[in-house]
């Protein structure tokens, strides 16, 4: 125990500050009123859907809860299950046997609810395209709100795109 | 020295991996492989493609690891009667990479009973329709309409039997796929994997880009090995144009993948904490994931460096400052490790978690033909990177990690003691290395020829085989993850374990999924 202690105190409080939001990354108005953001950007709640990604983003997006971006920090969580969920976080483009299983889950997310494309198959279908197994794009199959490009996006780009999704300003 | 298999005549496959094919007919490929299987071989791949343009049949090819290096199987499958002996009694992980095949080109592995012994889909779910082949020539890149995508899973009966579906969507930042748990109480009578759901066409991208465009789609099949993919794809095409890199570049590949390797070692051991409680350790390893992570971004432009390796050569290069960066981290981290490998072997809690959870018998790992980090867990001293001829790794003289006990605990003692030989290795790399050029021009890529690629990735062996057309496009590319034959593996180490202990076994081995769903 001691030596967990010990590093712990030599390792000491690593946390970045965490970007500010960028407006250029929203695709559509806001659905959501001013106070609800309010609320929502104190605890927000995520479920991630991996739609056909090559995994590359779901590193960065594991990387968000290391001990710099700090994502826990923030008030923002990844949760097991839609039903708990304000906003997806999608990355991929959307592989044909995923096209169910994502618009099942964009179902199960209870309203007000927020989509984040993260990466740039996400955002456009990327080096995939569209094809026989891929739908492209996520908003080929779901609305999105927010796109963050990116192969793939850094964590502090995949955070800023989270906290554009859930800040105030309208397009 | 050219492997004695079954009398076969064996013809060289130049370029780096050293490897030898002929053609077959339907009872040399048996004999062939038999004797492969009697010997010590494994299978190391397996695939087909549509050469009816070029033939009049179609091609399905099994790359065979033995004792010399790879040998390739090439079996023509007429159009009118499209089947050839299956393998699976052989080699069970043919298993899936049959039903692939099938899926894909219409081949059917037949018994020689006639029978089809699993005639599920394995790729396709309800993308395509049953009678529809995607990757034959003849079908359009768009697509024919969807199908059936029903699934029949082996039930399994009895007094209190039930079964828990999971997936495709995970309950945390996983890849899709789904997992059929048959239970008594808490303990796994049976496992059943259904994967594919993020296959998304790679094969058939890859027949409508140039063989240099390749490249960048064989860096992301499998994102979390980029670097591995990269340069056997690379090797592959360097092989087809009859390219040799230059050494510097050759050396600054191997100094990519150990930085690959290291970052994975470093992300699965804080997950492998996380999973047992200790939250610590996810915190700090993942602290130096990141600062490894952050050192690429600035030595070579990408934090998981993307695009780094290009056929020819590498897209990059290391500056004094950079390399005195890298060898001040590996000072750094040797220490760090050492830590914290301390504070996981004398964690009770965790060991207890650990030790005898999810065995892979050696004697299963073999029958299975298990690869890369898993297989070395398990017993079987396995790498590419020592194998005679793999350059520049013939001058580092990397030492294999292994474990016997097959455990959740052994495959974690693999990572700690592979992370430290990697960070050695670097060292050496960055210590010896040779000046000069870092890009050679690409030769002509005649058409037809065949060009192999074999690295030992993070998680284990990756297999690339290109062939061109002759007009400087791709004719057809398969590109092999460790995960096909690794993920049966894992079917067999839950059994007897109870369902908590899944999450851990399964993050023990960290498969690909995008990797071997194409």
């Amino acid at each position: 125990m001691h030596k967990i202690l010990l590093k712990i105190a030599q390792v000491g409080i690593r946390s970045e500050k965490p970007p500010g939001t960028d407006d250029a990354l929203r695709v559509r108005a806001t659905q959501l009123n001013g106070e609800v953001l309010r609320v929502l950007g104190r605890a927000l709640a995520i479920r991630h859907v991996d739609a056909g990604s090559c995994n590359g983003c779901e590193l960065e997006i594991h990387a968000l809860n290391n001990p710099y971006y700090n994502l826990e920090g923030l008030g923002i969580k990844f949760v097991a299950s839609p039903r708990h969920a304000d906003m997806l976080l999608v990355t991929g483009p959307v592989s044909r046997h995923m096209e169910i299983a994502l618009k099942r889950t964009y179902a199960a997310t209870p309203d007000p609810k927020l989509v984040v494309a993260a990466g740039e198959c996400a955002c456009t279908g990327g080096i995939f395209g569209e094809s026989y197994a891929s739908c492209g794009r996520i908003a080929n199959v779901i609305p999105v709100d927010v796109t963050v490009p990116g192969c793939p996006p850094s964590p502090t780009a995949i955070l800023q795109g989270i906290l554009t999704a859930v800040s105030a300003r309208r397009k | 020295m050219t492997p004695a298999l079954a009398g076969l005549a064996l013809a060289p496959v130049p370029g780096a991996a050293r490897a030898w094919r002929t053609a077959v007919d339907a009872r040399q490929w048996r004999a062939g492989c038999e004797a492969a299987a009697a010997t010590g071989g494994r299978l190391a791949a397996l695939w087909a493609s549509d050469d009816r343009d070029r033939a009049g049949s179609f091609t399905v090819r099994a790359l065979l690891a033995v004792f010399e290096g790879l040998v390739c199987l090439e079996l023509a499958v007429p159009e009118a009667s499209p089947n050839y002996p299956e393998l699976s009694d052989l080699f069970p992980s043919a298993a899936r990479m049959q039903r692939a095949a099938a899926d894909l080109l219409g081949v059917r592995a037949v018994a020689p009973d006639g029978s089809v012994r699993d005639a599920r889909g394995w790729l396709r779910h309800g993308a395509w329709r049953a009678d529809h082949y995607p990757l034959r020539r003849d079908a359009p890149a768009a697509g024919a309409g969807g199908g059936d995508g029903r699934y029949a899973f082996v039930p399994v009966s009895g007094d209190g039997v039930h079964e828990i579906p999971v997936g495709p969507v995970h309950a945390g930042i996983i890849e899709p796929g789904h997992f059929r748990f048959s239970i008594v109480g808490e303990r796994v009578l049976r496992l059943e994997e259904r994967l594919g759901y993020t296959h998304k066409g790679i094969e058939k991208r890859f027949e409508s880009l140039t063989l240099e465009q390749g490249a960048r789609l064989a860096g992301r099949v499998s994102g979390d090995n980029t670097v591995a993919y990269a340069w056997a794809y690379a090797m592959a095409l360097e092989a087809i144009t009859a390219t040799s890199p230059a050494p510097r570049a050759l050396h600054l590949r191997a100094l990519l993948l150990e930085r690959e390797r290291i970052a994975n070692h470093l992300g699965d051991l804080g997950y492998l904490g996380n999973d047992c409680g200790l939250a610590f350790g996810f915190v700090q390893f993942w602290r130096l994931k990141e600062d490894v992570l952050r050192l690429n971004a600035e030595a070579f432009g990408h934090r998981y460096l993307m695009d780094c390796i290009v056929p020819g050569g590498v897209a990059a290069d290391v500056t004094p400052p950079a390399a005195a960066a890298m060898l001040a981290e590996a000072d750094r981290l040797e220490a760090e490790l050492r830590d914290l490998r301390a504070i996981y072997y004398d964690h009770s809690g965790l060991q207890d978690r650990c030790i005898n959870c999810g065995r892979l018998q050696p004697r299963t790992a073999a029958l299975l033909g298990v690869v890369g980090l898993a297989a070395r867990a398990s017993g079987h001293a396995m790498d590419a990177r020592a194998f005679p001829g793999f350059a520049p790794y013939g001058q580092l003289e990397p030492r294999i990690a292994s474990h016997r006990n097959g455990d959740v605990a052994a495959r974690i003692v693999v990572r700690f003691e592979e992370t430290f030989e990697s960070l050695r290795l670097q060292r050496r790399i960055l210590e010896t290395l040779p000046g000069g050029g870092t890009r050679q021009p690409l030769g002509d890529a005649p058409a037809g020829a065949l060009g192999i690629g074999w690295v030992e990735g993070w998680r284990g062996e990756v297999i690339v085989a290109l062939e061109s057309d002759g007009q400087g496009g791709i004719r057809r590319c398969h590109p092999h993850d460790p995960s096909w034959q690794n993920w049966p593996a894992l079917e067999h180490a839950v059994i007897g374990n109870i369902v908590p202990d899944f999450p851990l076994i399964n993050k023990s081995f960290n498969l690909s999924y995008a990797g071997a769903d194409l």
